[in-house]
């Protein structure tokens, strides 16, 4: 996807809509469909990432996860399968993690976005980034981002009494077992297998035993 | 991914006149399955409105006793409410049943009953598929298609419904309320939302084109003992090969819907009239006229043991 300085929508180009996916799928609209012009557009969005405003102007097809490696050059978040099912690109946005593959970043006009690098920093480093390092809760750590973004929100979820598939009482207040860290880090995937040491990270944090 | 233009709608109105302005627009909301479908361009919308700033993101009492949910209030949210978690479990445990974390955190409740399925062959763009591209064929019939319909399918399209929350929302007898693009309201049964394939396996439910729902809404509570049973080749985030939701009353009477096996969630009249009979004359019931491939044949007894453990479970509850 290339650069786009041009303001509000622009129209770059016009490329006509074939008789292609767009028409065959929406088959009421295909008439229609046809007749019109595929415009490549850009569009305004303001978000804060890490407590720092940004206004960028973005090609509306441009994925939170592609503004913030892309275009804000916050590296850390991680694009591992781009189609949310692995959440190395996990991201906490206004508080709550989402994969940020599967979020079109003009979606995200006056969000709070907090990346990796707002967790912690090298010479002060959030006590899951600490946990992580200790229990050596990595190997190639590509999925490490996304892992400690996901585990920071679990421990915010569970201590809201937010209930898991694994929860034997609805009402009751989750605990902060293996079976229940399981299952709600299960939309991160880890190749290497870290999960015991994963897990034991994220328990220590909770206060839990490690 | 193909370029489209955007725009983000203040209001349902304003979301259904954008809709029906702009040819080939579509409404976006968590987007969690419509962007994934756009990167593969087997969705290639030229305009996308974005519904996500129009309200409708609350959960509220209804005047009959029970509860109008915004659609686009979180699948995480929905799961969470203290009312649903009481009075409506098998919807609370349905939602937790599905997706990851932070997908249920972004996944609206009317995205999720539109979601479409997860049929590799839909998927992938270099086979032939008639939900995908109508008259093109189907490759899940004769190819690979164990985790596929054992009931209601067509020669057309044998590919399941997704959705672990419109199970749940069927077996509670859930109604979806809209707003169509002429500005008029209406309000359809879940029984009436979704559709058989047969040879139009490419429409999966009852809107119309650029037809908006603004919440799906329970009526009062039922109680009985609410489960949802998901059976699956992972214990964690992976879709359903079956999953059987059920609502059973302390004299064994109840309700049951199916997930996995068929175009919709599957319910029958005469299968919750069969339940205080036990979980083989419900499942006969519900599976009579089940036409299973070779591969997906062990669904048929899967279903009735899962019904035959929720049963069970019920009895030890009530007792």
């Amino acid at each position: 996807m290339d650069q786009n300085d041009s303001v509000n929508i622009s129209r770059r180009g016009f490329i006509a809509a074939t008789a292609g996916t767009a028409a065959a799928i929406t088959a009421p609209l295909q008439a229609t469909a046809q007749a019109a012009t595929r415009v490549e557009a850009t569009a305004a969005v303001n978000v804060e990432v890490n407590g720092k405003p940004h206004r960028l102007q973005l090609d509306t097809r441009t994925t939170l996860l592609d503004a913030l490696r892309e275009h804000l050059h916050l590296t850390g978040t991680k694009k591992g399968c781009d189609q949310g099912q692995c959440g190395a690109c996990t991201v906490l946005v206004n508080g709550r993690r989402i994969n940020a593959c599967l979020s079109l970043a003009v979606m995200h006009e006056g969000d709070r976005i907090t990346t990796i690098e707002g967790l912690g920093t090298p010479a002060k480093l959030h006590p899951m980034q600490q946990a992580f390092i200790k229990h050596d809760g990595y190997q190639c750590g590509y999925c490490t981002p996304g892992q400690i973004c996901s585990a920071v929100a679990v421990l915010t979820e569970i201590d809201s009494g937010v209930p898991s598939h694994v929860s034997a009482d609805l009402s009751a207040r989750p605990l902060l077992s293996n079976d229940e860290l399981r299952e709600r880090m299960s939309g991160n995937i880890c190749r290497c297998g870290a999960y015991p040491n994963i897990i034991a990270a994220i328990t220590e944090v909770a206060g839990g035993k490690a | 991914m193909k370029s489209f233009t955007y725009e983000r709608a203040a209001s349902p109105a304003e979301a259904v006149q954008a809709l029906r302005r702009t040819p080939g627009a579509r409404f976006i909301a968590g987007g969690t399955n419509l962007l994934d479908l756009m990167k593969l361009e087997i969705e290639a919308p030229l305009h996308l409105v974005d519904v996500n700033g129009i309200g409708l993101d609350r959960i509220e009492p209804t005047l009959d006793g029970g509860l109008r949910i915004g659609a686009l209030v979180r699948n995480s949210d929905l799961a969470a409410d203290p009312r649903v978690r009481r009075d409506y479990a098998v919807l609370s445990r349905a939602l937790l049943a599905g997706a990851s974390g932070q997908l249920r955190n972004k996944a609206s409740t009317a995205g999720n009953l539109l979601q479409r399925t997860r049929c590799p062959y839909f998927y992938d763009t270099a086979q032939p598929c008639n939900k995908r591209q109508p008259g093109s064929g189907c490759g899940a019939l004769q190819g690979f298609n164990r985790p596929h319909a054992v009931i209601g399918a067509s020669e057309a399209c044998i590919a399941t419904h997704p959705s672990d929350m419109a199970v749940a929302m069927r077996v509670l007898d859930a109604s979806v309320e809209t707003v169509r693009p002429n500005g008029t309201e209406r309000t359809i049964p879940i029984a009436d939302f979704y559709r058989l394939p047969g040879r139009t396996p490419h429409v999966d439910t009852n809107l119309e084109q650029g037809e908006l729902i603004t919440a799906v809404t329970l009526p009062r509570p039922v109680g009985g003992v609410q489960a949802y049973h998901k059976v699956r080749d992972r214990a964690s985030y992976a879709f359903a090969l079956i999953s059987v939701a059920t609502i059973v009353q302390p004299d064994g009477s109840g309700r049951v819907a199916v997930g996995g096996i068929a175009h919709m969630p599957w319910r029958v009249a005469a299968a919750d009239a069969a339940l205080p009979d036990g979980a083989g004359a419900a499942a006969a019931r519900l599976l009579a006229g089940a036409q299973p491939t070779a591969q997906n044949a062990f669904k048929l007894p899967l279903v009735e043991r899962t019904l035959a453990t929720l049963l069970s479970d019920a009895r030890k509850v009530a007792s």
